[in-house]
């Protein structure tokens, strides 16, 4: 187990480490820098004022020595300046942290309270018609632009309750932050939510077929008793898996959702960073989210012990 | 006892169905749902194909006279700020969507058997090399990913491809990978080995067809995929550029400021997408039922 953890943990910082490369080449690729678009904004075409403001940002150096001082300044918490508001990025980045964790718990409580139900309850009545109504509304889940859900949301409670809840001020109390978010959580969980509710349903068709269900079974077990308690306990592992990736991966969700509804949130400070050419803020808004994913898939798999004793992860 | 009647149970099982119309209705019944996908995606291609015979208007034509101006006989689907027609706008977008959607998803395909292929035919260093790189592309949400790539290369419709087709990669080599690894045991391998057969010629000859099936079912689910992202991406302005009316944009565009004035705005291009991608998602199940048996629902 010990040298198991080592190799995850070195196979994890060499992924983070790649992934620091990747995104510093292609930040470096993109067509103009910030000081172009300062140099444009200011109505300036003068290239000596662009070159001195390249060379006070530091983009004038050779991109390994950016690199480096980047790296450098990262492996000491130090994640450089922001070139827009010229404060220190972390300054910037950290308040936006909790509100989007904040985003994506809710989301996936929402997901896996939807999630799971119906999917055992879609596997337990297969082909039924709730079975599949189940299916289609999971399936349209999948299918319907997590923006367009939301915006849809704003029209309709525009023409009901005739305002729209978006965060305009910080929020005053945990219940009123969480009645601003709890709406943009459940437009981004009903994806998950439907990803989990068809892994739920084909796991637990699967287990349902098993040898030990029909023992339950014939040794009288209700049915409560078989769908939930061997049923569904065996079935919820690949379930735990897809929990997990989800997890992460709603970040991919918050994106437009937090802009959608005006939410100051990691997701939408990544994408202005991105139009502003914000390459201190992208970079490190990168490796955050590559962080949280790498670490959500260990924890999944060290997850899976705990739930499946038949699981060791070998030496 | 049972008594089984067998000629009724092969007429069941569509035993003696012959022609191609009669084969179709047979897997129509047979998987209702994926039917009803298909027709919406031949609806979608056809749009697609077709649109310059099935739009009214110029979808970039503009009219301040019919600015806004409501659903109604002239303009069915409304019109935007710039008095463009929106069903010539949305008829249009198919030819959009589906030129993002399936570029990605064949250059994505493509780039991935390639390197699938090869990871899992020559093993060794190379094999080790590709996998951490498909680790590091999976660290990273689809979205994100391409919202990077795409702001890397700069707005344009091949750089939207390329910025979607790129995340697609790891998950199509890594199931080209494990299929390889498994078949190039296979007897019928050696066999073709054993008769002089080169390494390449197997591998393209005789491996790759066999890992077809699931590559079909992840590429419908791709394209699916591929055209939401593509819709997220012009949403959020890093996307496809203007002239080209595309469905994401077209809702970036009104989003906001429309919602109380013109609904029919944010509404019909979303239905569009909703509609396309619930076909193709639809298609992709029952393909998944009939192509790869042991993963069926």
């Amino acid at each position: 187990m010990g040298s198991y953890l080592v190799r995850r943990f070195l196979l994890m910082a060499l992924t983070l480490f790649g992934m620091s490369i990747l995104i510093f080449v292609m930040l470096r690729l993109v067509p103009g820098d910030i000081a172009d678009i300062l140099v444009d904004a200011a109505g300036i075409a003068d290239p000596k004022e662009k070159a001195k403001i390249a060379k006070e940002l530091g983009l004038d150096r050779p991109i390994i020595e950016q690199y480096g001082q980047w790296i450098g300044g990262l492996t000491r918490g130090d994640l450089g300046f922001a070139y827009v508001s010229e404060r220190p990025a972390i300054e910037e980045i950290a308040p936006r942290i909790p509100i989007s964790a904040k985003l994506t718990l809710m989301a996936l409580f929402f997901s896996v309270i939807l999630g799971v139900p119906f999917g055992v309850i879609s596997a337990v009545r297969q082909n039924t018609t709730l079975d599949y109504f189940l299916r289609v509304l999971s399936l349209s889940g999948l299918s319907l632009p997590s923006f367009w859900l939301g915006l849809l949301v704003l029209m309709a409670s525009v023409h009901w309750f005739g305002t729209i809840p978006i965060y305009t001020n910080e929020p005053r109390g945990f219940l009123q932050e969480v009645g601003l978010l709890a709406i943009p959580a459940a437009v981004v969980g009903f994806r998950s939510s439907a990803l989990i509710m068809r892994l739920t349903r084909s796991s637990m068709l699967e287990v349902m077929r098993q040898d030990y269900i029909r023992t339950a079974r014939s040794k009288g077990a209700s049915n409560t008793s078989v769908n939930y308690d061997h049923a569904l306990r065996n079935a919820l592992l690949p379930v735990v898996t897809i929990i997990g990736i989800e997890a992460a991966f709603l970040v991919g969700g918050l994106i437009v959702t937090e802009t959608v509804f005006n939410i100051p949130g990691v997701a939408r400070f990544l994408v202005e960073a991105i139009r502003w050419r914000d390459y201190p803020i992208v970079q490190n808004l990168v490796m955050l989210i590559a962080f949280v994913v790498v670490t959500v898939n260990f924890l999944v798999d060290m997850a899976y012990m705990v739930l499946d004793p038949r699981i060791k992860y070998a030496d | 006892m049972a008594i089984i009647d067998h000629e009724a149970e092969l007429h069941r099982a569509g035993a003696n169905i012959t022609g191609l119309r009669s084969q179709l209705v047979f897997t129509a019944r047979r998987y209702p749902l994926g039917a009803i996908g298909a027709i919406i995606v031949l609806t979608f291609v056809f749009t697609a194909v077709f649109a310059n015979f099935i739009a009214p208007f110029d979808p970039t034509s503009t009219d301040s006279k019919s600015s806004l101006a409501r659903p109604g006989s002239v303009f069915w689907l409304g019109a935007d700020f710039m008095g463009r027609d929106m069903f010539s706008r949305i008829v249009y977008g198919a030819r959009i969507s589906l030129a993002v959607g399936l570029g990605a998803t064949l250059t994505g395909g493509i780039l991935g058997v390639s390197i699938g292929l090869m990871s899992g035919y020559l093993g060794g260093g190379f094999d080790l090399l590709m996998q951490r790189l498909m680790d590091i592309m999976q660290s990273l949400p689809l979205l994100v990913m391409a919202l990077v790539m795409a702001a890397a290369l700069g707005p344009s419709l091949e750089n939207t491809i390329i910025a979607i087709a790129i995340p697609l990669v790891p998950s199509v080599a890594r199931v080209v990978r494990s299929s390889t690894l498994s078949l190039r045991e296979q007897p019928f391998v050696e066999a073709a080995r054993a008769v002089g057969m080169g390494e390449l010629r197997i591998a393209v000859r005789h491996v790759l067809p066999n890992t077809l099936a699931p590559l079909i079912v992840l590429g419908t689910a791709q394209l699916g995929s591929a055209i939401l992202v593509e819709a997220s991406l012009s949403f959020l302005g890093l996307g496809i550029p203007e002239p080209y009316p595309s469905w994401g944009r077209m809702l970036s565009e009104s989003a906001a400021e429309y919602v109380r004035t013109a609904p029919w705005l944010v509404i019909f291009p979303g239905v569009a997408i909703s509609m396309t991608v619930f076909g193709t998602n639809l298609l992709g199940d029952a393909l998944r039922d009939i192509l790869d048996p042991r993963q069926r629902s």
